[in-house]
């Protein structure tokens, strides 16, 4: 069973008198534990599509799966709970929240999942020092650096545990030098078993994924899988997914496995 | 658990807020202090008026009845149909002394106003009551000094006085005033007793600058034939209604009044007064409803627009909120908490505020910032916040999140 399956789902835009196809016949299966780039020029859909991998849309058919539930059906708090428990966002802008604190920012999931005030402070401190920032929980977003904001937004998608993290263009605000760090975070979490899904158009980017999926039109224009040398099995993560031990289903699938 | 959270976070994000906009908070409460402070006075106001009027009618007792000339609420002409009624005579307590059945005590009461001279201090003029020694209980009287006259002083028609405690203190400023002979008109008395000191009534007058002497001294010294009031105590509030139809047959009979015409005389009571002060109390609250009402309404717009701007100001965060697992309710609950806070700050100022002034006001008129008015005045501002925060706060928890997060 795929972690995602996207059974030839639509999206349409009504703009005035006109109806805009932003994703016209979409399939795609991913697999928990996959690290997947989403590709496409601008107006390709690839935001299309993000929008309802993240559940914060809705398409306008076809069937979309997550995690053995049916998320096209479902309705405004279903979806809000979904995005808490399923899914971890990174943004290209970061999106901290400018008045808290790194450490309030990572806790902020925890609270709508209703995780206990103690619970929630542990959890959240373990999440920043494993992006690094241990020294760095009582910084307010503007006292952090691009780098560190993005671990911030990292540590606060991961600390719920999610089935997917996803990832908006999380490099386009960084220099590269920093921009190569995280994308080695990523690479990092991608081995511990998390799923990963970076939608980008950068090339460079795309390239350190291990499947690249490209849209042209609101169609999928080609579905790569990069082989990659020297990818190991995955050892215990630092943020074991969610299901991953509570199912009975195949381990994370090793990279390269297709 | 998770809604208690939830509350917390809103209260920190919320206060964060306000601080951010300190200037603009100050400012946008300032029309919510302005309505809670309108409220605040107002039930101060009514409540002093509420709490003055229970004392007096308590100082001059519940259960009395007065047989008076003249009712005490008359219109223009009810006036002039009754202005020629006849005194009420001595002869005629006496027959009320004789026949009424129901009544626990009865005493007349003569009045008039006589400069007060003790030595070469002169008291100014004062309510002299002349009545006889049941005034003790038809006036609920208790003495502080001394003793009232006795049934033989007024048999006698002795000159003995008692007197208020004002003006015990105004004239015997240093001394005890038993036994001391006081100047009342142009006759010298003897004062044998101090009464307690008993307040204003209503807040206007007081009962305490006032001398008491037997009323058959007083038909001598002052007023031979002056019109009497009877003073009838009941002795419960129940038998009222009896003791009234008593008294009406009674006064008729002695006042020779001809079958079929009206009654020439009144039977006053304290109910008149209640019915009356909550005629005037309903007025006083409607009008201070409708000038509060207004107030808040204005102060409500104002929060209600800061609302809406702090929404469109913040719809980035909503998106980002929406997208880490925030129900529409959160953020319903977050900025509903952000316009009651601000509001309850503006009502905290404002009772911060309204306490100096109760001060100040208490000066002229009973008043006092009661508990329950504090609770009221949150109240208020609570009801406010809710009120004109929830437009702009469900416009924030409708937003679609894509959209919300698309915003810069």
């Amino acid at each position: 069973m795929s972690l995602i399956d996207i059974q030839r789902i639509s999206r349409l835009y009504q703009m005035g008198t006109e109806t805009i196809h932003a994703l016209r016949d979409v399939t795609l299966q991913i697999q928990r534990g996959e690290y997947l780039a989403i590709m496409g020029p601008s107006g390709s859909g690839k935001s299309t599509l993000m929008n309802i991998l993240g559940c914060l849309d809705t398409p306008s058919g076809g069937k979309f799966v997550l995690n053995n539930s049916d998320v096209s059906v479902m309705d405004d708090n279903a979806l809000s709970e979904i995005r808490n428990r399923e899914i971890g966002f990174v943004f290209q802008s970061f999106n901290l929240l400018a008045r808290s604190t790194a450490l309030q920012n990572v806790e902020l999931p925890m609270i709508y999942a209703g995780v206990p005030k103690s619970e929630r402070h542990k959890r959240a401190m373990d999440a920043l020092s494993a992006v690094g920032l241990a020294d760095r929980v009582h910084h307010r977003p503007n006292e952090l650096s691009g780098g560190q904001r993005q671990r911030v937004a990292v540590a606060r998608a991961l600390v719920n545990r999610p089935s997917i993290l996803l990832a908006d263009e999380p490099t386009g605000n960084l220099d590269s030098k920093t921009g190569v760090e995280i994308l080695a975070l990523f690479e990092e979490l991608a081995t511990k078993g998390n799923t990963i899904i970076v939608v980008t158009h950068e090339e460079e980017v795309a390239q350190h994924s291990r499947r690249i999926v490209r849209l042209r039109d609101g169609l999928v224009a080609a579905d790569e899988i990069l082989h990659k040398n020297g990818a190991a099995a995955p050892e215990t993560p630092v943020f074991p997914p969610i299901h991953a031990s509570a199912h009975a289903g195949p381990p994370p699938v090793p990279p390269g496995a297709h | 658990m998770t809604f208690f959270a939830e509350i917390f976070e809103g209260l920190r994000i919320s206060w964060a807020a306000i601080r951010a906009n300190r200037m603009r908070s100050v400012l946008t409460t300032l029309g919510v202090i302005i309505g809670v402070l309108t409220v605040t006075m107002m039930a101060t106001a009514i409540n002093g008026l509420n709490s003055t009027f229970q004392t007096s009618i308590s100082i001059m007792g519940a259960d009395v009845v007065y047989v008076q000339r003249f009712g005490w609420f008359m219109d223009r002409n009810e006036w002039l149909r009754s202005r020629n009624r006849r005194e009420i005579t001595m002869e005629q307590v006496r027959g009320v002394e004789r026949q009424l059945t129901t009544a626990q005590a009865i005493s007349p009461v003569a009045m008039t106003r006589k400069d007060l001279v003790y030595q070469r201090r002169n008291g100014g003029a004062v309510q002299i009551i002349g009545t006889t020694e049941k005034q003790v209980e038809t006036g609920g009287l208790n003495m502080s000094q001394g003793r009232f006259f006795a049934a033989a002083e007024v048999e006698g028609a002795r000159p003995v006085c008692v007197i208020g405690d004002d003006v015990a203190t105004r004239m015997f400023p240093n001394e005890s005033p038993l036994g001391r002979r006081l100047q009342v008109g142009d006759r010298t008395l003897e004062v044998v007793g101090v009464v307690e000191k008993r307040g204003r009534f209503l807040g206007m007058f007081s009962l305490d600058e006032v001398v008491f002497l037997p009323v058959t001294f007083f038909f001598n010294a002052y007023e031979q034939r002056p019109d009497l009031r009877i003073d009838v105590k009941v002795g419960s509030l129940a038998g009222i209604e009896e003791t009234r139809e008593e008294l009406i047959g009674i006064m008729r009979k002695l006042r020779k009044t001809p079958p079929g015409a009206p009654d020439d005389f009144a039977i006053n009571q304290q109910e008149a007064f209640v019915q009356n002060f909550n005629k005037v109390g309903g007025t006083i609250a409607a009008l201070g409803l409708f000038v509060t009402g207004l107030s808040l309404f204005v102060g409500g717009i104002g929060i209600m627009n800061i609302m809406f701007v702090s929404v469109s100001e913040r719809t980035k965060e909503i998106g980002i909120r929406r997208a880490i697992g925030a129900k529409r309710r959160t953020i319903l609950l977050q900025f509903l908490i952000e316009s009651v806070l601000l509001c309850v700050m503006g009502g905290i100022i404002a009772l911060l505020l309204s306490a100096p002034i109760t001060l100040v006001v208490a000066l002229f008129l009973p008043a006092a910032l009661s508990p329950s008015i504090i609770l009221i005045a949150l109240g208020v501002s609570i009801t406010t916040g809710v009120i004109s925060g929830f437009v702009p706060a469900y416009r924030a928890s409708q937003m679609s999140p894509v959209d919300a997060l698309r915003t810069e």
